[in-house]
């Protein structure tokens, strides 16, 4: 399996996903400068988190403008396997791969902790294993993580599956404080129609090493490794 | 240049004296940019002309010191061919004046003290004192400067591990916003200020220069009246995304070997940046104005020099790698111009617009600054507090929890949630414990690092006040496992044209001075803030003490929470419980009184060598150090940490519970301790010399002390947790 990880200026996650992911794959994914507009062919594309281009006018809204872009939206709709967090959760949705927008935090504050999140389906390539129902423990780091998508759009994701994790207490239940960013219907992540690109909030790359607290995340990038050889 | 003008009305800050000197050095009266240039290169600020004389006095060396004060930051051998280089330092007057820029600015400057010197960030810290809760302000300022941390460090990926919060109303006019960065570098690729080579370019890369902080550096040389919101057009905007492009792209050319010198624009901007350079390497420096990067037309050379606007460098480089490197900083978007060219005549000429708008000797400049002996007055040895004459309280559990809920001690999640603490995937150990611990990434070891200060033990004597803040930071690092190594200061006190101002300082520094050399915790990097004070009421001496040391092996380090019920706790060093000066006699007496508690740093050395050694033969995993709020505080964070309770025997022979639970004797630590290794380390600790005892049991989920009420450890947790959220929603 060849990965490539989008850098944008202004990314800050790259070497943190590009480590947790070489981990499981057994070698470092290729990093791809967001000027060049040739894309190598790669079996899973990663936007990783940060302030591309500082998030300035809207957070995520110019990356998705950028040179790279074009060919990771067109390799995304063809099919291609594309693993989109935080910052590049914001891209991939301004972009259009991903339904909904991220709206500033409700509190209005910069939000960093661990979080519960709960697997809402499993099986696909991202989640293959974790067990339906699984609730893990993962990071948010984000001031603009609030999901928003309208009625018709929620039922539509719910109808397809494309809810991938929910906001949780530590027992798998919705509840008071569990929720960090005012989510509609505590959404921490969501898949496209195909279920080959899925954007999230929490952070799989920071614990996904025992000796940083946890290793939840791990069995994310293990999961890819499985499904995409 | 044009006739020379006329004794100005208005000396920028310089005194008569000071600017009769500038004339002598140029040999007629200078023009306004020139005055200008003397002016922030003069100040208190860029010159420590009132320190000097005491910063002198501390120990800075140690065999694993490679750079010590006097550049950038201070830069520390940690093995296997890596340097730490780290450095604090204070934005105190701006983020009074517009907190969010204020404290944002101050962190992007740290930032870039320590890229400057080739090394890769990996954590930031801060240290933040406000004014009392219930000042109109207070608030206010916490969110801005809160914010304006988070917003820069979590834009440029750099965590924020760590840090202190405090609250006093002598900071009601003048809070302070310590920033400190921690890097890593290559040890054999440290990158110095020194500019060499006659002829070679002088680069100037990063943002454009607008008229933002003009002449900041004065203006923080100064103190604060009744007009100081008009002050705001001194501070600096940053633009963390700006610095992300500006670190990445210096770091991608320092890995070339084009760069002769480089130095950050910090206070006083290309002035101070072009001064050092030129002066440390004994060269003269000629600037065309016309050719720096400006960000609004019709600036002029006075504007030009004086401006702090962020995110920008001045570097030379080697004779042919000008293209190399500006192909660097276009990949990266930022600005690349040939400003000027190192010369031969010791002279620092500016030029715009054909004419040349400035001619001062570099050395004269530097070498003749002011400096001064400041009169200074000790400060009077307040009377003891004796334990018996602070009342006893009916519930040592209430106190407890009144403590725990108190603005001091009260949990800082509010504050530390606001910033990335885990980004670059390396925080072993996360903000709220004694230490942060970073990974040194690649490695199975990490740095540890903290920040201390007690201001109201320095405001009662100075001396023990200071060598307890070295004391604290030593043990703070010991108690995670790691091996203190060195230390970084920003001293922030009132102004020193008082001398009862400059007896706190120079007692501070006698202190801090001594602890470090009885630790071998030499300073290696700092910076004095004077002026904290407003219509002649200074802020409580603050030297910040910000410290680094190493864990070899990260499968040897301890944390503070207690996560295992049966064990027993020990408590090492002694208590004789000491009340004077303590959060109890303030929080719980309403006395704010009584000396500090002493400090005995062959105790302190000689406990703290003892727990390390526990740790890093890895018998113990567990360890808290006793301070702010004395034992039974020290215990209760412990068990919050972790969620596990303990039960407390009652206090020895002769001395008073409230004394015992709550004095704040220095040089102590709590460890947990397997049942069957007791017994060991209580004969080793003997042997050693250091007093150790059995305390107590974990388990359950409260509190108890022998005699006492138990309190839950949800109880306890709702007040710790709830005053400081409660407190900025409300009003």
């Amino acid at each position: 399996m060849q990965a490539a990880v989008i850098v944008f200026p202004g990314s800050n996650c790259d070497r943190d996903v590009a480590v947790a992911l070489g981990a499981s794959m057994g070698r470092p994914p290729l990093m791809v400068w967001h000027g060049d507009s040739a894309l190598p062919a790669v079996d899973l594309i990663v936007i990783p988190g940060g302030f591309a281009y500082g998030d300035y006018l809207r957070a995520g809204a110019i990356a998705a403008h950028s040179p790279v872009m074009r060919e990771v939206v067109a390799r995304a709709r063809a099919g291609a396997p594309l693993l989109a967090i935080c910052n590049g959760f914001q891209v991939a949705a301004e972009s259009g791969l991903l339904p909904g927008a991220l709206l500033p935090n409700a509190g209005l504050k910069f939000v960093c902790r661990d979080v519960y999140i709960r697997t809402e389906s499993s099986g696909g390539i991202f989640t293959g294993h974790y067990q339906r129902g699984q609730v893990i423990r993962l990071p948010v780091a984000h001031h603009a993580g609030n999901y928003h998508i309208d009625d018709d759009g929620l039922k539509a994701l719910e109808d397809n599956g494309q809810v991938a994790f929910r906001y949780c207490t530590p027992g798998g239940e919705p509840g008071d404080g569990a929720n960090p960013n005012g989510s509609r219907d505590d959404i921490a992540g969501v898949y496209n129609e195909a279920g080959t690109v899925l954007g999230l909030m929490p952070h799989p790359e920071r614990l996904a090493d025992p000796r940083l607290g946890g290793d939840d995340g791990k069995a994310m990038f293990d999961s890819l490794v499985a499904a995409l050889g | 240049m044009s006739g020379a003008p006329p004794r100005p009305n208005d000396l920028m800050g310089l005194s008569e004296d000071e600017y009769d000197r500038a004339v002598a050095i140029l040999g007629r009266e200078p023009n306004i940019t020139e005055l200008g240039i003397f002016s922030v290169m003069w100040s208190e600020h860029c010159s420590y002309k009132s320190s000097r004389k005491w910063l002198e006095t501390l120990p800075t060396e140690a065999p694993w010191v490679i750079c010590g004060p006097g550049e950038n930051a201070g830069v520390i051998d940690i093995g296997d061919g890596l340097a730490a280089v780290f450095k604090m330092e204070s934005h105190n007057h701006p983020s009074f004046i517009e907190p969010y820029q204020g404290a944002a600015t101050g962190v992007g400057g740290i930032l870039r003290d320590v890229f400057t010197m080739g090394a890769r960030p990996v954590a930031n810290l801060n240290a933040l004192r406000f004014g009392s809760p219930e000042h109109p302000k207070t608030r206010h300022l916490v969110a801005g400067v809160v914010a304006g941390i988070g917003a820069y460090g979590n834009c440029i990926g750099v965590p924020t591990v760590g840090g202190e919060c405090n609250f006093h109303p002598s900071y009601n006019g003048n809070i302070l916003v310590n920033a400190m960065t921690v890097g890593i570098a290559p040890k054999d690729r440290i990158f110095y200020s020194a500019a060499s080579g006659v002829g070679n370019a002088v680069v100037y890369v990063g943002s454009k220069t607008g008229r933002d902080g003009i002449h900041g550096a004065t203006m923080a040389s100064a103190e604060f009246d009744d007009d100081s919101d008009a002050k705001r057009p001194t501070v600096q905007v940053g633009d963390p995304f700006t610095e992300k492009l500006l670190l990445e792209a210096c770091l991608e050319l320092m890995a070339t070997d084009a760069i002769i010198a480089i130095q950050d624009m910090g206070a006083a901007g290309l002035t101070c940046s072009s001064v050092e350079m030129a002066d440390k390497g004994r060269v003269g420096i000629s600037l065309d104005l016309d050719a720096v990067p400006r960000r609004e037309s019709g600036m002029s050379a006075y504007e030009i020099m004086l401006s702090e606007s962020q995110e920008r460098m001045l570097m030379v480089l080697k004779r042919g790698r000008e293209s190399q490197a500006r192909a660097v900083f276009e990949k990266w978007g930022l600005d690349f111009a040939i400003v000027g060219a190192l010369t031969d005549t010791g002279r620092l000429v500016i030029e715009q617009a054909g004419e040349v708008a400035a001619d001062i000797p570099v050395a004269p400049l530097v070498d003749e600054a002011p400096r001064y002996e400041r009169p200074w007055t000790p400060v009077p040895p307040p009377a003891t507090l004796a334990a018996a004459d602070v009342p006893q309280p009916e519930s040592l559990s209430g106190c407890l929890e009144r403590l725990l809920a108190s603005p001091d001690l009260c949990a800082k999640r509010w504050v530390w949630e606001q910033y990335d603490h885990m980004v670059m995937a390396d925080t072993v150990q996360r903000p709220g414990g004694d230490a942060a611990v970073v990974r040194v990434h690649g490695a199975n070891k990490g740095l540890a690092m903290t920040v201390d200060c007690t201001p109201r033990y320095c405001a009662a004597d100075p001396k023990t006040g200071g060598a307890q803040a070295v004391a604290e930071a030593w043990r703070n690092l010991t108690a995670a496992g790691a091996r203190p190594l060195a230390v970084t200061d920003c001293l922030n006190f009132g102004s020193p044209e008082r001398a009862e101002v400059m007896g706190q300082f120079v007692g501070c520094i006698e202190g801090l001075g001594a602890a470090c050399a009885a630790l071998d915790f030499p300073v290696v990097s700092g910076n004095v803030s004077f002026y904290n004070e407003t219509n002649g009421r200074a802020v409580q001496p603050t030297p910040a003490i910000g410290a680094v040391g190493i864990i070899a092996d990260l499968d040897r380090m301890a944390t503070p929470a207690l996560d295992a019920p049966g064990e027993t706790l020990i408590l090492v060093g002694d208590t004789a419980g000491h009340l004077g000066a303590s959060l109890f006699a303030r929080e719980i007496a309403g006395l704010e009184a009584g000396a500090p508690p002493p400090v005995d740093l062959a105790a302190e050395r000689r406990n703290g060598d003892f727990v390390r050694g526990l740790i890093e033969a890895g018998r113990v995993g567990t360890c808290h150090d006793v301070s702010d709020g004395g034992l039974y505080v020290a215990v209760a964070e412990m068990a919050l940490a972790g969620g596990v309770g303990a039960t407390l025997e009652a206090p020895p022979e002769g001395v008073a519970p409230h004394a015992w639970f709550f004095g704040e004797d220095q040089a102590r630590y709590v460890i947990a301790a397997n049942a069957r290794d007791v017994a060991a380390i209580l004969v080793e600790a003997e042997t050693a010399g250091v007093p150790a005892r059995t305390i107590g049991r974990t388990g359950g989920a409260a509190l108890t002390a022998s005699g006492d009420d138990p309190i839950s450890l949800a109880q306890l947790r709702g007040a710790h947790e709830g005053w400081l959220p409660g407190y900025m929603s409300s009003g």
